[in-house]
């Protein structure tokens, strides 16, 4: 992660550091003391709706509305079994295979083609590199929505709707350039003296991409894939528009359809299948927040 | 791969004027086929949807019938639509006030942070966790029941004697929850903030301490100037990313935009014209204004950006 991480060791100092004569040890401390108070307070602000979710889904339903406690007196896994239930004949578990298996294909497809599609704009020099640089640049600020709709179209006569196939197809062929602009960024941080010396010694691009980039890149291919399997994760407009059979929905659209059919009637097994849909980004976030959070400060640099 | 290319012409392997010709050819090709699964996309799924979209925006198109040429017509009357109209005055409302909330609050709580000796690690990652949530349909369900009639935060408020009797129907509240749900997502933003503030040379603000400046004066003068590019980053990508709400907008409406049209965002209104009445030619013209304003705004804030984004030498 080393790597990623722009350079900061230039600042490890605190802001103390700004006028040092005034600064007894006291006023340091009492200022430590501040700083944790005004953060924790707003953490609790922050994190409000995230913990209520969670302590609702305990709650009998009856609790929940009017109700801005975290703490019940009656926490109960009765929302769970409901939520766990499923809808419309398919179970939840049913839901969450759906959600994984397309998770796990978005991972795999994002990162093979993002890897080597990167691999051509940090290391190989051939002309017409840098404008289709620049056209993966602004797709990146393109609005996806002026493509939806011929991407429907062509799916629907090739037959492919109610499959997963548009779903995945644009993973497979890079079609997020912010995968493929992270590992660029990260490709061209690393040494050129790498490939230098192994060209030297008679290596070609796929030598080179496969036993010297890729074994280095492991922080970047970390990040890129907790990231493709989050955003696959939390999906919802691909389902909605592509996804017709209540077998084939992924978590997000089983919500939707178990909100249609429950309305506000049963708001306990709403949250809890809620917090059920979140639970691997939640663990995944627990897990990995380092590589994420990291993944994203610098995508902001260095452009 | 190279040097079997030398030893066919012929030349002297380590002869380097004549070996980068040769190098330059197999490099071509080399990148061209690593670029392939990008190329293919880029074609397949951008260009060529996107030319056949402008194509469609003239068009009426329902799926089922062959497009029927109609000019400019969608786009006249795009702007008698009462309901694009309205959808436009929604995500723009949604964008000019969400947005620099958003990064408003990412800025300070990232100035707030980058202060701190510990913990710096562990509230940067809480901060930032609803930023990977956020556009969640689960969060769009947590939301809806806590703004909506005597949840949580109707509870909270009436402690202060306010009553709104719920955010989630009433027309003149559904654009302040939305706001609140972007802005709550400040944590993506503010990581940016924060690593763009750790660029910041420190001699830059000791020579500060010595010349006498206070805090604020740091602030306009060095950590303004010095954070711009990331300043104008961010707000790029978050105003482009706030044009094009959906999820939350979806789930917390039904699908419909209400009450009152007050939650119909740009891109809302454009599937359901899609797909729901499966007006195809209408929604790609729909789709094309939207590119043409993510394009003019991107634009202006390029244009702009030079009168107030610096950028030095070592801090990109």
């Amino acid at each position: 992660m080393t790597i990623l991480s722009p350079p900061t060791q230039a600042r490890t100092a605190d802001a103390s550091e700004y006028n040092p004569k005034a600064d007894s040890r006291a006023a340091k401390r009492a200022r430590g003391i501040v700083f944790h108070a005004v953060s924790l307070a707003l953490i609790a602000v922050v994190l409000y709706p995230a913990l209520w979710m969670v302590s609702s889904a305990f709650k009998p339903s009856s609790e929940i509305i009017g109700n801005s406690s975290i703490w019940s007196s009656n926490f109960s896994f009765d929302n769970f079994v409901t939520a766990m239930g499923g809808i419309g004949g398919v179970s939840t578990a049913q839901f969450f295979a759906n959600s994984v298996v397309l998770a796990l294909a978005s991972v795999i497809g994002t990162v093979l083609s993002a890897t080597v599609s990167a691999y051509a704009f940090a290391r190989i020099k051939f002309p017409g590199r840098s404008i289709f640089f620049g056209m993966m640049i602004a797709t990146l600020l393109l609005p996806f929505h002026v493509v939806i709709i011929p991407q429907y179209i062509v799916f629907q006569q090739l037959g492919l709707v109610d499959t997963y196939i548009p779903l995945l197809i644009g993973k497979f062929l890079a079609a997020d350039a912010f995968f493929v602009f992270l590992m660029v960024q990260f490709m061209r941080n690393l040494p050129r003296e790498l490939d230098e010396a192994a060209i030297i010694d008679g290596a070609g691009h796929v030598r080179i991409f496969c036993s010297i980039m890729l074994p280095l890149m492991k922080p970047a291919l970390i990040s890129s894939s907790i990231f493709a399997f989050i955003w696959s994760w939390n999906d919802f407009l691909g389902p909605l528009l592509y996804l017709n059979s209540p077998e084939k929905y992924p978590l997000p659209l089983a919500l939707r359809l178990f909100v249609d059919q429950t309305q506000s009637s049963d708001y306990g097994a709403m949250i809890a299948m809620s917090v059920l849909a979140l639970l691997p980004v939640l663990v995944f976030f627990l897990i990995f927040q380092r590589y994420i959070v990291e993944g994203v400060s610098t995508q902001g640099l260095k452009g | 791969m190279t040097q079997t290319l030398t030893r066919h012409s012929g030349a002297p392997a380590a002869a380097p004027p004549a070996r980068a010709p040769r190098r330059r050819g197999a490099d071509t090709r080399a990148g061209y086929t690593f670029l392939l699964p990008w190329l293919l996309g880029f074609i397949l799924l951008t260009v060529g949807p996107m030319l056949s979209s402008l194509y469609l925006s003239f068009t009426n198109y329902n799926l089922f019938e062959a497009p029927k040429w109609i000019g400019l017509e969608n786009y006249t009357s795009l702007f008698q639509d009462e309901r694009f109209l309205q959808s436009v005055g929604v995500t723009l409302g949604y964008v000019v006030f969400g947005t620099p909330l958003k990064l408003a609050a990412a800025l300070a709580v990232a100035l707030l942070l980058n202060a701190a000796t510990r913990g710096q690690g562990f509230y940067r990652s809480a901060f930032y966790a609803p930023s990977l949530i956020g556009a969640s349909v689960s969060i769009a369900i947590v939301w809806k029941a806590m703004f909506g009639d005597s949840g949580p935060v109707d509870q909270g408020l009436s402690f202060f004697g306010i009553n709104l009797g719920g955010w989630v129907g009433n027309p003149s509240m559904t654009m302040p929850m939305m706001i609140l749900l972007t802005v709550w997502q400040f944590g993506a933003p503010m990581v940016i903030f924060l690593a763009g503030l750790k660029q910041i040379p420190q001699e830059l603000y000791e020579a500060a301490s010595v010349d006498g400046a206070g805090r604020f004066r740091k602030f306009v003068n060095i950590t303004f100037p010095m954070l711009s590019p990331v300043v104008f980053f961010n707000l790029l990508l978050e105003t482009i990313h706030a044009f094009q709400i959906f999820a939350s907008a979806y789930i917390i409406s039904n699908g419909e935009g209400g009450p009152a049209g007050s939650t119909l965002f740009y891109t809302l209104y454009l599937y359901l014209r899609g797909f729901s009445d499966f007006r195809m030619g209408y929604a790609s013209a729909m789709a094309w204004l939207l590119v043409i304003a993510v394009g003019v705004i991107t634009l202006i804030f390029f244009r702009t950006s030079k009168s107030w984004v610096h950028y030095s030498g070592d801090a990109k």
